[in-house]
């Protein structure tokens, strides 16, 4: 009786880590929503000078895309290993969506490298202001989804793959998959329609 | 290398000033009394384990009220000085406080009352009392519920420490708009002192607002569907929904700011492609929910006092709960009223000025429904009761200035006039704070275990009452003069002083009601016995916080009951179905990960503020490394087992003494005055320092 | 629970109340005599049209509100506990005509005021031009800190913290501003407000239908020193307003980039001051100054629909 009252105790917990989960990357969509309505406002101010048309690189933000999809690509087929308890395909899986995230973050920050070393900053006016914080905010929990990725990993190493540890990766996919989602808008928003 | 290690910190920073070093000789002075006594009491590891690290809501939800009492303490002296510099500085006369000062100081008001009083004590009472009335022990993260309230207390120290670092605080308004708040217009750190305390308090929000949302959806006792919710977790669950909404939006808003004035960005300011019309709009888009968010519980209070004084259920629940959700829903399209004399077109000015009045129209119904509930019922004027009949009074009035503000033509001429600062403390003043204090001295029974000193109590509300319509008429007639807010000086021909100083006199009445509140709940301590609240139900409430007794064991029910219908205590008072059973039960361990993390918080923001970007940067690793801890320690709860359960009751029940017999009456002020002079001769005679 | 010993009849506390809000009231009558109440004296169309919109307005929140304020202290008085007579039925559930007047009650009088407010919204647009057979004039408005500099670029004129215009005459006030956060541009006897901000264009219509002066400020919060951003508005005959411009043109000063310059750096209380020439194009140049939100046109007049 008591065991099964645990048990209970326990599911109800994890629906509302699930649920409240859920409404925090509500609030972190908003905080975005913010960031692309600002671009959206700003970015014409460029008083003339450089564009986003001048500037973008395509096929360099295309390979970032496909990167960062096949990473959700990876990352599901990790949680699906999760679920299924197997210990080493977690860590195989989700390995290679590390590696795919820092791929991803190394491309992002060759191309903030360029343009800086081009002399274009956030200082220089509203249009890079606006990108930098945009698309650099984005860069940011992508480097928190990596931190969060390793430490999570090398659990799941040391203490084995127990109920604990799948709804942490459960979490961790979630942020994941989300901010893949706000890649394709700022791919879609910022670069594409740069070219539009 | 001084410039990396101290950044724009230097000894200039340190108060020399008779302001800064008045308030850092009072905080410091106030700060050594606290520590001594807390010494000589030998209390430091009790206040530790039982207070500071616990993960109770009761024991959060009272916190929140001391620090949010005590910032309204100083919120209300930035008010007298307020009302002193306008009284004095006509003609030729400029007053005691220089301009910059004078923006600094209502600025400073502005933001305490907003964010570390209304928040504060609004967080404390949904902290206490909402798992009581739906039947749930805990909120759904006690982890969350800790860490939201030490983030809220460094942006409470943020706020207060400008004084002993740096000497300033933002001088914008309570919220900086741009281009004024950038580094153009405002270089000192005032603005970053500003920016850095909202930021952190605002995420301990958000993370509370999400912590009570769960709670309230997913912790309902059985039987409790959401439409048998208690009126006041309603209003606390619209108020949180739009919290968790809007928050965010403050939060990116600020960092863009930040990146403004620490980083040379270029997204508020005048050249270089920055639109600072832009902040207008984001600021508002936040700031508009913000009022509604801090109304709504007050609004859910008064719907519980009124069924409890009426001894009748709400005339329309569906009509109240109705009119709570248009409001929050509706409050989220208006914001463009407070800048119609931005220049946007007609167009949008009306549309937005239409928004506004569609916004009155839940709100009427909801004081319909509180009207109607009182036809045929039995009404008992006790304090809340009283509480919630000024509020209507003063609230109908703050309310046609505003729809009157909703049409922009008139705005025009009463936009920034005293007009509106009068509208605006009308619905805090008379709408959120009234209602605060009725559910404070409603539910005080619960919480402290005795009610309080209805004699005084009744004082405390007249003074108010009268303090606030003495004070706030005048400042609706200088606005309808055409008096412009903010203003340090003025020309003795506006015939502006008289009225200022009416209600500086109606400031002076207010005063008295905060003194006189402070004397009930002393009056009420000495009081305690006489005021004993044995049952755990003073009032004949309807809804479940009424069966727990008072105060609340800390896991709140032995067993959590089901509910069949909306007035849940009533219906099992009625039909005696309070069980007296033991289970085991599961508790959240205390932590101290809140104060850690809020720490390092605080110093984080502190290094933005003065460009110590090595602290920022490593208090910002530090966050991260305590967060990981926390979130990979698996043993946070402890059980406590049946019996262990049944045992606390019982011991319980043996320690409540029979009410005293005798005519007792609550004492009145004669008395009290009595009883302190009697004490005060008691305390010069023994000389208690004296012994060790 | 112990009743409080000397309970006041509520009857006591009714008089009580009412003695002295009436005693307010007079006490603020008496404040007001010998003062301006500028949104009750209008003196142009503007300024009239919104007098009778708020009057208006507040009559019709007024009307429901009365009621519903007479509703509950009545209720309050007649069903208090002491009072054995009324009827009191806990288990009173209203119908649904309850519900729907709940509901339509307000909603009626927000649509009859919505439908006042909608038509005089457009009516009063501050963009609009006022309908006149006078021919108009327009005075460029600049806002510095923290003083107001005004040019006529018509009469080739230019004042600081002082505006002069002939009465029954549209005048088109265009607002900007120069190195200042946003400032608002209000001349309560002549009609609402409108904010000078840098790199925009704002433009507001207003009028004046009596000879006077009528005093003019900032109303938006700009710096140290706001309270001191002040001017006077004067409204003379068209021959008054003619005689003044010539009187202004034999005055000393003129104003070019250097006296500009020496305006745009702060300062605080500024007298009145004139100038017999401005420099031409110098309202242009400076809205150009902030590039715009392009970098190619400054901002034209906002509010085109």
């Amino acid at each position: 009786m008591a065991h099964a009252l645990a048990e209970s105790h326990e599911e109800a917990a994890n629906d509302r880590v699930m649920f409240g989960f859920w409404v925090y990357l509500m609030t972190d969509l908003l905080m975005f929503a913010v960031l692309f309505a600002v671009y959206a406002v700003l970015q014409g101010n460029t008083l003339g000078g450089p564009t986003g048309r001048d500037l973008f690189s395509l096929p360099l933000v295309l390979a970032e895309t496909l990167i960062l999809l096949t990473s959700s690509f990876t990352c599901g087929i990790g949680m699906i290993a999760a679920r299924a308890g197997n210990k080493n395909q977690v860590l195989t899986w989700f390995g290679i969506t590390f590696t795919l995230g820092l791929m991803f973050l190394g491309l992002e920050l060759y191309e903030f490298a360029e343009l800086i070393h081009e002399g274009h900053t956030i200082t220089t006016n509203a249009f890079f202001s606006s990108f930098f914080t945009l698309v650099g905010t984005h860069g940011l929990h992508i480097i928190s989804g990596l931190l969060w990725m390793a430490i999570t990993l090398i659990y799941v190493l040391k203490r084995g793959l127990n109920k604990h540890m799948v709804r942490k990766l459960t979490l961790l996919s979630l942020f994941w998959h989300f901010l893949d989602i706000v890649w394709i808008f700022i791919f879609t928003i910022v670069y594409l329609r740069a070219f539009v | 290398m001084k410039e990396f290690l101290l950044g724009k910190l230097s000894l200039r920073a340190l108060p020399h000033e008779w302001f800064t070093i008045g308030a850092t000789v009072s905080f410091l002075l106030l700060a050594l009394i606290v520590i001594v006594a807390i010494t000589r009491l030998k209390r430091w590891k009790w206040l530790w384990n039982e207070w500071l690290t616990s993960v109770d809501p009761k024991k959060i939800g009272i916190m929140y009220f001391l620090v949010g009492g005590f910032m309204l303490l100083r919120g209300g002296l930035d008010a007298i000085m307020i009302w002193l510099q306008q009284a004095l500085s006509s003609g030729s006369s400029q007053g005691y406080l220089s301009a910059d000062h004078f923006q600094q100081i209502f600025t400073a008001h502005g933001n305490i009352m907003v964010f570390f009083v209304a928040m504060a004590l609004i967080f404390g009472l949904i902290n206490y009392i909402v798992p009581l009335q739906i039947g749930a022990r805990d909120l759904a993260s006690p982890f969350l519920n800790t860490l939201g309230f030490w983030l809220f207390v460094a942006g409470v120290i943020m706020v207060n420490i400008f004084f002993m670092v740096g000497g300033e605080y933002a001088a914008t308004g309570w919220l900086a708009v741009a281009p004024l708040s950038g580094t153009e217009f405002s270089p000192g750190v005032g603005v970053d002192y500003w920016i850095w305390s909202l930021q952190i308090s605002g995420i301990g929000t958000t993370l509370g607002a999400l912590n009570f949302i769960m709670t309230i959806l997913k912790m309902r006792a059985p039987g409790m569907t959401l439409w048998k919710m208690p009126l006041f977790t309603w209003g606390s669950l619209c108020s949180m929904i739009m919290a968790v909404t809007v928050f965010p939006l403050l939060t990116a808003t600020l960092f863009l700011m930040f990146l403004d004035r620490n980083f040379g960005a270029h997204f508020f300011t005048t050249t270089l492609g920055g639109n600072a019309m832009m902040y207008t709009n984001l600021i508002w888009m936040w700031g508009h929910p913000e009022v509604y968010i801090l109304m709504l519980p007050s609004f859910g209070a008064f719907s519980e006092i009124v069924q409890t004084f009426s001894r009748k259920a709400i005339a329309s629940y569906k009509s109240n709960v109705l009119g709570m959700i248009g409001v929050s829903a509706f409050a989220l399209s208006v914001w463009l009223h407070h800048f119609f004399t931005m220049g946007a077109g007609a167009n949008v000015n009306a549309f937005f000025g239409l928004m506004t009045m569609i916004i009155a129209i839940p709100t009427s119904v909801l004081v319909f429904t509180w009207i109607a509930t009182m036809y045929k019922g039995r009404i008992r004027f006790a304090t809340p009761m009283l509480w919630f009949m000024g509020f209507i009074g003063t609230f109908a009035i703050g309310g046609i200035a505003g729809v009157l503000l909703a049409v922009p033509p008139v705005d025009f001429q009463l936009h920034n006039s005293l007009f509106l600062v009068a509208h605006f403390h009308t619905m805090v003043i008379g709408g959120v704070l009234f209602g605060i204090f009725a559910g404070l001295s409603y539910w005080f029974p619960k919480i402290a275990g005795f009610r309080l000193n209805e004699r005084i109590g009744k004082y405390a509300f007249w003074c108010w009452l009268s303090g606030f319509i003495m004070a706030f008429t005048p400042l609706y007639v200088l606005g309808i003069m055409g008096a412009t807010r903010r203003l340090d000086h003025y020309d003795a021909s506006t015939g502006y002083q008289p009225f200022f100083i009416m209600s500086l006199i109606g400031g002076i009445v207010i005063m008295i009601g905060v003194a006189l509140q402070i004397v009930q709940i002393i009056a009420s301590f000495i009081q305690k016995r006489h005021l004993l609240d044995i049952t755990g139900d003073p009032w004949g409430g309807r809804s479940l916080e009424w069966a727990t007794p008072s105060i609340p064991p800390p896991y709140n029910f032995t067993v959590i009951p089901t509910v069949s219908s909306r007035d849940a205590y009533l219906d099992l008072k009625s039909l005696g179905l309070l069980k007296h059973d033991y289970e085991d039960i599961h508790m959240p361990r205390s932590t101290a990960s809140g104060i850690y993390i809020s720490a390092f918080a605080f110093l984080a923001g502190f290094g933005f503020v003065w460009h110590i970007n090595w602290l920022a940067v490593l208090s910002i690793i530090a966050i991260i490394v305590c967060v990981i801890m926390r979130t990979f320690n698996e043993n946070t709860e402890y059980t406590i087992t049946a019996a262990e359960v049944e045992k606390l009751e019982t011991d319980r029940i043996k320690k409540l003494l029979p009410a005293p017999a005798g005519n007792n009456e609550d004492m009145g002020l004669r008395e009290f005055v009595g009883i302190v002079i009697v004490w005060g001769l008691n305390v010069i005679r023994t000389k208690p320092w004296r012994t060790h | 629970m112990t009743k409080p010993k000397n309970k006041r009849a509520p009857s006591n506390h009714v008089g009580l109340i009412l003695l002295s809000l009436t005693g307010l009231g007079m006490c603020i009558t008496f404040l007001l005599q010998g003062v301006d109440v500028a949104l009750f004296n209008p003196k142009g169309l503007i300024a009239s049209e919104q007098h009778r919109l708020m009057i208006i307005s507040a009559a019709l929140l007024l009307a429901i509100t009365i009621p519903t304020l007479f509703l509950l202290y009545f209720f309050a008085w007649k069903y208090r506990e002491s009072n054995e007579k009324a009827t009191h039925d806990p288990t009173a559930r209203h119908g649904k005509y309850f519900v729907f007047s709940l509901w339509a009650i307000p909603s009626v009088f927000m649509l009859l005021l919505a439908s006042i407010m909608w038509p005089a919204t457009h009516k009063l647009a501050p963009q609009k031009s006022i309908a006149s057979s006078a021919k108009p004039i327009t005075i460029q408005v600049v806002a510095m800190r923290w003083k107001w500099l005004f040019i006529y670029p018509e009469q080739n004129i230019a004042t600081v913290n002082f505006v002069q215009v002939p009465v029954n005459t549209p005048v088109r006030f265009d607002l900007t501003a120069d190195e200042t956060p946003m400032s608002s541009f209000w001349i309560p006897n002549l009609g609402g407000q409108l904010y000078a901000m840098t790199g925009h264009q704002n433009q507001l219509n207003l009028i004046a239908d009596t000879p006077g002066d009528y005093p003019g400020r900032s109303a938006e919060i700009n710096g140290a020193g706001f309270s001191g951003m002040k001017f006077m508005a004067r409204a003379s005959s068209q021959a008054g307003f003619d005689q003044w411009v010539r009187d202004v043109k034999l005055s000393s000063g003129a104003l070019d980039t250097t006296e500009y310059k020496k305006l745009l750096s702060p300062s605080k209380n500024n007298p009145a001051a004139l100038y017999s020439q401005a420099e031409s194009g110098l309202y242009d140049t400076l809205l150009k100054k902030y590039g715009g939100t392009h970098g190619q046109q400054p901002d034209q007049a906002m509010g085109h629909e």
